[in-house]
């Protein structure tokens, strides 16, 4: 193999694709963490110039972890529609990158084309774009799914209310529930990260939730968000669960260590399909966030954004009724600052649309990286002009329980109203019903948790 | 000419004091004295109505002013005095300030070749359970809630008959070296009490990270966590004593710890 370019008269060479991805990479606190990142921007940009001429086939060819170790290679590589990849495997990244932005290509067609793509050519061709063109290719992607309600309509924006308390008080999550409702949070899941991962303790607030669901007669779904074995267990005694989750990581090894396996995500799968509650098709909820690999010692080289590509191809295998990267949730180690994250965050709701499932964001930052609130905001605008399919609703942005802050019930009926979007549909007629809003925008009835006390 | 702003007085009350955080923000609530109740049963920034979509003013600037307390709260050390009275003594990870600490975790999960040293020199081997504290991403959590919650566990383990290696504190560390300490001391089950990163709500929640024979290759996947441990609205850390305690033990008689000890229980229970 022979990947070289001269670049201002200089040459650059490339031993293998692994270390091409690597280094034509945006700048990653991570990659470099790694040492494996470029170690000049130009560098970078001849590495980019290499891999806008690499075709599709050796990318197939040459996956950063091998077929025979590793069972996140195996699932993406045995789910390829061979169909599709026979008709595309002679495009470089640089002409599928045209194709994507191109104004005859359609969002079917892309959709289609999705089906034949590996992971690694869509880290690829997202290497090669600028924020804009990550916003404006996302824009053409939507993947539907429907457990109480259709997540990923166009022109729709949902929000997950997450009303985590430090101790798991049934009573304080259920009055934070209450104040998101209002804002009208919650169409795409109410999703609560626990302080206590027993069987018990989800239980009691599966059944909290539940109540509320059904009292108010709301078309969603619930989750608690503890490992997936004790959401199985949950979920073999009775407790009503609308949605079954897990964090997920680009290899096997990294996600042993989150202690999760291919077999073990099969068996939840099946299990939700038997026992969840809502009516589906749709039952599975994923976060992931790049990083995650290197932090378990399991990126086999490979950069972040590669890593991270390959979770969504594992992800597409369960039908996931959403899935969301929680960009900037780890801290500086992974992304530094507001510029990282901000790329990151355009990057894997580009990845995960061009993949193929609804795709959510996380847009957050930790008290010990270099970023704002504010750069928060500038990147939950950006992602809902890409079309994202749902943000975070924490009250004020300020999680109680995870200690880092994101998008909060306000911004997302900020970006609703601002750019005309919608909540999903059979949630805004609820709220409508109920005289929470009209028209679209929130009433004066609404922002009041105490309106919930009524029933 | 005329001096109007002698007539201008502004002179606040402190926003952060309890009774102006908690106050109600929502204009016209369905019912006060619910909201009021509501608000009461959660730390959450909940009751704070809004201005159009956006948030109010006054809520506002509050959240920026926690954002620019919890910065400022980032670089703190661990009391000499706290070490002191847990009779601590102190080894490094591999990293050497507090810039790269935050930048390669890699680094802050194995120990230092004088750390090893030090271990090997002043620790016994093969207790049942061996405790140490990590200064993680709070010295505050550290300060305020190790002294409380040692003790705790310490005379938990004891009564139970439970034997207790060396206690010893370690700068600049992560979950992850406790392999590196096991290696050394060879106990069955290992404690890092260590600081959780800081929010704006909680800035010294402390954690206890627990691993059955923890070493070379052991994973998140094979430890358990006790998270929260506050006197801020989270866990107690006399209680959150008591239940590391009964982890420990549940972690000696399954022999097994994190995803392991799940599935051996499960049903079990
Ligand atoms: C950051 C974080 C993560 C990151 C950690 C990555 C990293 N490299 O730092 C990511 C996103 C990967 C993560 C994943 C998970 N987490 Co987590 N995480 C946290 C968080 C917000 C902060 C932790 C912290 O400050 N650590 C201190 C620093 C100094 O430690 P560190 O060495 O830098 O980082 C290590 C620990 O954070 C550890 N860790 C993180 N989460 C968990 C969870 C468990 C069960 C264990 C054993 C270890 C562990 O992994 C890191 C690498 O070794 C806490 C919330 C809190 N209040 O503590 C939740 C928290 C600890 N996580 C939790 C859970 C449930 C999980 C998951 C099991 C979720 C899931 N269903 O998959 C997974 C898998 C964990 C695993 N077994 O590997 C729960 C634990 C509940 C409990 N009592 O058991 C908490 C309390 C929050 C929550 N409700 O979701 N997590």
């Amino acid at each position: 193999m022979l990947l070289r370019t001269r670049l201002y008269g200089k040459m650059y060479e490339f031993r293998t694709i692994k270390e091409l991805l690597a280094k034509a990479n945006e700048e990653k606190s991570g990659d470099r963490q790694a040492g494996i990142a470029a170690t000049t921007a130009a560098e970078r940009m001849a590495a980019r110039h290499v891999l806008a001429e690499t075709p599709l086939a050796v990318l197939r060819q040459n996956p950063v972890v091998p077929y025979e170790e590793d069972e996140v290679t195996r699932v993406i590589q045995d789910a390829v529609d061979e169909v599709v990849y026979d008709e595309i495997k002679g495009w470089t990244v640089g002409e599928l990158r045209e194709w994507v932005l191109a104004d005859n290509t359609t969002t079917a067609m892309i959709r289609r084309v999705s089906d034949g793509l590996t992971a690694e050519m869509v880290a690829a061709v997202t290497k090669l774009m600028s924020n804009l063109d990550l916003i404006y290719g996302a824009s053409k992607i939507r993947f539907t799914a429907h457990a109480n309600n259709t997540i990923g309509l166009q022109g729709t924006l949902a929000s997950r209310n997450q009303p985590n308390h430090p101790t798991d008080s049934v009573d304080g999550i259920r009055a934070t529930l209450y104040e998101g409702l209002s804002f009208g949070s919650g169409d795409s899941v109410i999703g609560i990260n626990p302080m206590d991962d027993s069987v018990d303790n989800v239980m009691r607030l599966l059944d909290m939730t539940y109540e509320v669901i059904q009292r108010w007669r709301i078309p969603t779904q619930n989750c608690v968000l503890a490992h997936v074995t004790t959401q199985m267990e949950a979920l073999k005694r009775g407790a009503p669960m609308g949605l079954m989750f897990q964090s997920l990581a680009g290899s096997q090894k990294a996600n042993e260590a989150f202690g999760v396996t291919v077999g073990m995500l099969d068996e939840a799968y099946t299990l939700a399909q038997k026992h969840c509650v809502s009516e589906g098709p749709n039952f599975m909820y994923f976060e992931t966030g790049q990083g995650t690999a290197l932090s378990a010692d399991a990126h086999y080289d490979a950069d972040q954004l590669t890593m991270e590509a390959r979770i969504y191809g594992l992800a597409k295998r369960y039908r996931p009724f959403q899935v969301n990267t929680v960009v900037g949730f780890i801290g500086p180690e992974y992304l530094y600052d507001a510029t990282q994250i901000t790329r990151a965050g355009l990057e894997d709701h580009f990845m995960g649309k061009l993949t193929g499932v609804p795709m959510g964001c996380d847009a957050c930052y930790t008290n010990h990286a270099r970023a704002t609130q504010n750069d928060i905001e500038n990147l939950a605008v950006l992602l809902a002009a890409a079309g994202c399919d749902y943000f975070m609703g924490v009250p004020m942005g300020d999680d109680a329980m995870l200690s880092y802050q994101c998008t909060s019930y306000h911004d997302t009926a900020t970006l609703r109203q601002l750019l005309g979007l919608r909540p999903l549909p059979e949630f805004e007629a609820w709220m409508e019903e109920i005289g929470l809003m009209r028209d679209g925008r929130l009433t004066d009835k609404a922002g009041d948790a105490s309106f919930f006390l009524q029933r | 000419m005329d001096r109007a702003d002698d007539k201008v007085i502004i002179d606040l009350p402190d926003p952060t004091l309890p009774e102006e955080r908690r106050a109600i923000g929502v204009k016209n609530p369905h019912d006060l004295e619910g909201l009021r109740n509501l608000c009461a049963a959660t730390t959450a920034r909940i009751g704070v109505g809004r201005a159009g979509p956006r948030p109010r003013t006054r809520s506002l600037l509050l959240f920026h002013a926690d954002h620019a307390a919890a910065q400022d709260a980032i670089y703190g050390e661990v009391a000499e005095e706290v070490k002191a009275k847990l009779g601590l003594f102190t080894v490094k990870t591999q990293v050497a300030d507090r810039d790269e600490y935050l930048l390669r975790p890699d680094l802050g999960r194995r120990l230092c070749d004088d750390a090893k040293a030090t271990i090997a020199a002043r620790c016994i081997r093969q207790p049942q359970v061996q405790i140490v504290v990590g200064d993680g991403l709070s010295a505050a959590a550290v300060n305020t809630n190790a002294p409380e919650i040692y003790p705790i566990i310490e005379q938990g383990l004891k009564s139970a008959g439970v034997s207790v290696g060396t206690p010893f504190f370690i700068q600049f560390a992560r979950v992850g070296v406790i392999n590196d300490v096991n290696a050394i001391i060879g106990a069955d089950v290992v404690v890092i009490l260590l600081g959780e990163r800081p929010g704006l709500g909680v800035a010294d929640a402390l954690s206890a990270y627990l691993g059955y024979r923890p070493g070379p290759g052991k994973t998140d996947a094979d430890r358990d966590v006790v998270c929260m441990i506050t006197y801020h609205g989270g866990m107690n850390p006399l209680e959150a004593g008591a239940y590391v305690v009964e982890l420990i033990k549940k972690m000696l008689r399954h022999e097994s710890s994190g995803i392991g000890l799940k599935i051996k229980m499960s049903g079990v229970e």
